[in-house]
């Protein structure tokens, strides 16, 4: 998709209030700039969006170590306790029966967080390269990425279910592992990063003054 | 929106409102991943904290272990889990690798001892019957030593005493295991009281070596002078004594045990130091008559057959034991001229208990306590003047079996104990029942002296000659039959005729003389008589004649009127 022929606001120096919906003129001198009508900060990008994106990206990134090296759930049994990591999880579930649920787990806890992660940092880096190629693919990413994050929450929604329901006490129960909380930090951190990176970026040039492909 | 506003120009828009930047240009968003790798990075520094060290236990079988799932419990808490296993390069044992928790680490030293625990069903007892459905785990003991130490060898078989558990080891030399295992039970008057740990065959192969253990409040009863023998099962025995069945308990019948105890004159001995090495006895009977210590051995000659006196038979003092017999042989004496060879009996007698079956020793040894030689030598000779002996005496009729007995034999020859020989001689004297023998043996060697052959040889000359006899009685009947009888006949009816004569001769006389004057009568009397004898003589002949052998045998019984 191309840009040619299409006019930024942020092109022709104006910007909307976020907040009021006002229309304003950016002046061209650096400072803060406020709406003149509610007072709401102005800016015709999300200030910091990549730095922040890149640190919550990263913060992901460090939770998601954790959270696949520490057990998520513990299974007690007369026998013996048992805990599992993700991957063990998926490991046990695989069998003739139960594939495609440790597909599902594989796919939901392990290749949706990463893919996110790696989705972003590819979105984060052509931005910061000024890349003006197969933008409309990466707007598609970009939203894929949105719809997609609630969903990784899959694994510790069945994980907090599993622990309330199977409370079986003595023969059998079951008790959280802090790889859990790890693992809903990585996704909540996923979607805040996701959340900061302004999709704007995307299609803005890397010199305001260039038209046309590069 | 579908009142679209027609675009206003740019200039007609309000402007923004410029305040000063106020933070700095680094946001402060930055903080998130520096608190998430802070985070992270803790818990990797707990994680690296909690793991302890991998330690290496070599099994000689990897039967029932599992990487990665079978764990190291001490007292049921898990302390470790196995990581890998894999056969030594020796391709011998299998060796696994442990992950232990951090608080194990002060264990894992010289003496710390691991085995796999699974369900044990012996007669002792059913252990371990949790890991049917978990699965082996390893045991673990931990050691006293302090140097520490990574690699480790299983136990073949889970030590029976746990490590911390008070009490005392005791080390038992036996000539054999009898019915003894891992864990038997050991009984102190019937009261178990402690287990067998351990035993071991001696590098010569010459017996074993077993490791007991006493627990804490018993084990003071364990003394210098405790005996401990075998008390596996029943113990029956026929000797000098007669038929003996011994017991323990039932357990002890069923699966064997050891048990203890300290002769009561040793009763207040101090206790023995941890590891004392004790004998262990078959029966009690052995362990409560053999010596710990001081026996002494003295040889008694005997003269009479010594058959039936075995090695161990007791010997007594007024029917106390107080020694045994060690050996039985056959010497030359010396003592006489000519060749002769007696029955040298080699007794250990302990002088301990002989003293005190006696008297208080303190009052026989003059205070002291310790039986010195001279003390001894001054005692046995005092007893020996009071005619103390040693005689062989039967233990029993039935068996034969013969024991030594010290006994006073009042009128015994004067003797005294030989000190200067080695060991010394005890004097002795025949047994009683020797006696009896000897006078037996006399009297058969009397009947044996008896000429029973020149009897027999008279007898029959004798019988020889009655036949002969016999014969002719027989032939001088048959004559009177044939001869005799018919004169016989004739002169009795000539006497009855010479008696008719004179009777009439008589009547003419008794004419002549009165009836009853003296002569008349008298005659009268004499001619009774004559009939009376004329009478018996056919009486006889008629006899005779029907009865001819009453000449030889005299008149049957059935005969006689």
């Amino acid at each position: 998709m191309s840009t040619a022929g299409f006019v930024s606001a942020r092109s022709l120096g104006l910007a909307g209030c976020e907040a009021c919906g006002l229309v304003v003129r950016l002046p061209a001198a650096g400072g803060v700039d406020h709406c003149p009508r509610c007072g709401e900060r102005l800016h015709s990008r999300r200030p910091a969006s990549i730095e922040r994106s890149w640190a919550l990206a990263i913060t992901a990134l460090v939770l998601y170590v954790p959270a696949n090296l520490l057990p998520v759930m513990t299974t007690n049994t007369p026998l013996g306790a048992v805990s599992d990591t993700i991957m063990q999880g998926v490991v046990e579930l695989w069998s003739p029966t139960s594939w495609p649920l440790a597909i599902v787990v594989f796919v939901a806890s392990v290749t949706i967080p990463l893919g996110k992660l790696i989705a972003l940092a590819y979105l984060l880096l052509t931005v910061q390269r000024g890349s003006v190629r197969s933008n409309g693919q990466r707007v598609r990413l970009y939203r894929l990425l949105k719809f997609i994050g609630r969903w990784s929450m899959l694994d510790v929604f069945v994980d907090t279910f599993v622990v309330a329901l199977i409370q079986l006490r003595p023969l059998m129960w079951v008790e959280p592992g802090a790889g859990v909380i790890f693992f809903a930090g990585v996704v909540v951190v996923t979607m805040l990063a996701v959340n900061s990176f302004d999709p704007r970026l995307i299609w803005d040039l890397p010199q305001q003054e260039r038209h046309g492909d590069g | 929106m579908a009142e679209r506003e027609a675009a206003p120009q740019a200039a007609e828009l309000p402007l923004a409102e410029v305040t000063a930047r106020k933070r700095s240009r680094l946001s402060a968003v930055w903080i998130i991943p520096i608190i998430a790798a802070l985070l992270g990075g803790w818990i990797a520094v707990q994680k690296l904290l909690a793991e302890g060290p991998t330690i290496e236990i070599s099994f000689a079988s990897a039967d029932g272990l599992e990487a990665g799932k079978t764990t190291v419990k001490y007292n049921g808490v898990d302390v470790g889990r196995i990581e890998s296993l894999r056969v030594a390069p020796d391709r011998q044992r299998i060796l696994a690798s442990v992950q232990m928790t951090p608080a194990a680490r002060d264990w894992l030293v010289d003496g710390t001892a691991f085995w796999v625990v699974s369900a044990r069903i012996a007669a002792g007892g059913v252990s371990g019957l949790g890991t049917l459905l978990s699965g082996s785990y390893i045991g673990m003991q931990i050691g006293t030593g302090s140097e520490r130490v990574r690699s480790f060898t299983a136990l073949a078989v889970p030590p029976v005493v746990a490590a911390n558990a008070p009490g005392r080891y005791f080390r038992l030399t036996a000539a054999n295991l009898g019915s003894l295992g891992f864990g038997t039970p050991i009984y102190f008057r019937r009261l178990q009281v402690g287990q067998v740990a351990s035993y071991q065959l001696n590098d010569d192969g010459r017996g074993l070596t077993i490791r007991v253990f006493i627990n804490a409040p018993y084990d003071r009863y364990v003394k210098n002078e405790t005996r401990f023998w075998q008390a596996s099962g029943l113990d029956v025995s026929l000797n000098a004594n007669g038929l003996e069945v011994r017991t323990e308990s039932l357990t002890s019948i069923l699966i064997g045990g050891l048990a203890f105890d300290t002769p009561a004159d040793n009763a207040d001995a101090e206790p023995a130091a941890a590891d004392t090495a004790f004998e262990l006895f078959g029966d009690q009977v052995a362990a409560m008559k053999a010596p710990e210590r001081g026996s002494i051995h003295y040889v008694l000659h005997f003269d009479e057959s010594v058959r039936g006196l075995a090695v161990g038979a007791p010997m007594t003092f007024l029917g106390m034991p107080i020694g045994e017999v060690v050996s039985v042989r056959l010497v030359a004496d010396r003592r006489k001229k000519d060749v002769s060879v007696r029955a040298r009996v080699l007794v250990a007698a302990y002088p301990q208990r002989f003293i005190d079956v006696l008297a208080d020793p303190q009052v026989l040894t003059g205070g002291s306590k310790a039986l010195t030689p001279a003390v001894r030598h001054a005692l046995m000779d005092g007893l020996v003047a009071r005619g103390l002996r040693a005689q062989l005496q039967p233990g029993s009729l039935l068996t034969g079996q013969l024991y030594v007995a010290l006994t006073y034999v009042p009128q015994a020859p004067k003797a005294k104990i030989d000190w200067h020989s080695d060991p010394p001689v005890f004097p002795s004297v025949k047994g009683s029942f020797t006696d009896i023998e000897a006078r037996l043996t006399n009297i058969l060697a009397k009947i044996e002296g008896m000429p029973f052959e020149a009897i027999g040889r008279d007898l029959q000359q004798s019988l020889a000659t009655l036949a002969k006899t016999l014969q002719d009685v027989d032939a001088l009947v048959k004559r009177w039959d044939g001869e005799l009888t018919p004169e016989l006949t004739s002169t009795i009816a000539e006497t009855r005729r010479t008696l008719v004569a004179a009777e009439r001769t008589f009547a003419g006389a008794g004419k002549a003389v009165a009836p009853d004057s003296q002569l008349m009568s008298e005659l009268q009397a004499t001619v009774v008589e004559v009939k009376r004898a004329a009478q018996s003589i056919r009486v006889l002949a008629d006899y005779l004649e029907r009865h001819p052998e009453a000449l030889l045998r005299g008149k049957s019984e059935e005969t006689q009127e």
